[in-house]
């Protein structure tokens, strides 16, 4: 049964992967990559990582590929220019990474790592908690790098305002301080003038 | 059950699939940004599998880490790409060089 799970969400996987990296429209790659992605964290369930497969349809379907998206359909993209060299790379890009995928196969296939030298591992009882194991580690043996990402994401997001920020003259925007700090002598004058007469029989 | 090489060799497949994917989009930076996610993808599934196997959960945090670190640089990546995108007016990698200050 678990057999076949596996390769029907593999083959769901690598489907999906090779249109990301065929099909013409930005649009659709970014979609068949939200499949890749949540088909990886099915495949991660039979794994029993629990966490990260939910961590990776929250973060990566939830922001990055929202943001993938809103920023495709937010350019305006010539579609045309884009694919020119494609026929012409095929055949070498194909060729070495098949060979590359030969050489990988060679080294992590059956024979090294198959059931025979690694065996499966006891299935985990009903009360163990994946997160609860993960949160133990990473707030305490992990607590540095833990920061560190942290910063790291800080740094993204300062890093991404200042590179989109620009400063438009041509803009009308309102200035706080300047509105708080006008006295009521700045905008209204009174002046002194003699009472007038009414003009006419009213 | 299933073998830990099936995994390993899926994400062989995996990582090929995308380096492939970083041949023939050499023109489009979007397509090449997805094509690093896909690979990174690949590196993770290689974590979480031996995490499982050799029943270590630092692969897992491994994993938790490359998360972050790829959502920053995606993010970091697209800002770039609208700053060229602002400037040329398309998303062709080889006007990249025409951002330098």
């Amino acid at each position: 049964m678990e057999h076949i799970i596996f390769y029907i969400f593999s083959a769901i996987l690598v489907l999906s992967a090779l249109m990301v990296i065929t099909v013409r429209n930005p649009v659709h790659a970014a979609l068949f990559l939200v499949l890749a992605f949540f088909t990886s964290a099915a495949l991660w369930l039979l794994l029993e990582a629990e966490f990260l497969a939910l961590i990776l349809v929250l973060v990566y379907v939830g922001a990055v590929m929202v943001l993938f998206l809103f920023v495709v359909m937010m350019l305006d993209i010539n579609l045309t220019v884009l694919r020119e060299g494609f026929t012409s790379y095929l055949p070498v890009g194909a060729l070495i990474a098949t060979l590359i995928l030969i050489e990988m196969a060679l080294v992590v296939g059956p024979e090294h790592f198959g059931l025979d030298s690694v065996a499966a591992p006891v299935p985990h009882t009903a009360g163990y908690s994946n997160t609860q194991a993960l949160g133990n580690v990473l707030y305490t043996v992990y607590v540095y790098p833990f920061e560190i990402a942290g910063v790291i994401l800080l740094v993204a997001i300062i890093g991404a305002i200042a590179l989109t920020l620009r400063r438009r003259p041509q803009t009308k925007y309102q200035d706080p301080s300047q509105q708080v700090l006008v006295r009521s002598k700045d905008r209204v004058r009174i002046i002194k003038m003699p009472s007038e007469k009414k003009r006419g029989g009213a | 059950m299933i073998a830990l090489s099936d995994f390993l060799v899926l994400s062989a497949i995996l990582f090929c699939l995308s380096m492939a994917g970083i041949f023939l989009n050499r023109k489009n930076v979007i397509i090449l940004l997805m094509a690093i996610e896909l690979m990174l993808l690949a590196v993770n599934m290689n974590f979480v599998a031996f995490s499982h196997y050799l029943g270590d959960d630092a692969g897992q945090i491994f994993v938790f880490f490359i998360l972050t670190v790829a959502a920053a640089e995606s993010a970091i990546g697209l800002a770039i790409l609208v700053v060229l995108f602002r400037n040329r007016r398309a998303i062709n990698v080889e006007d990249m060089g025409s951002l330098k200050g």
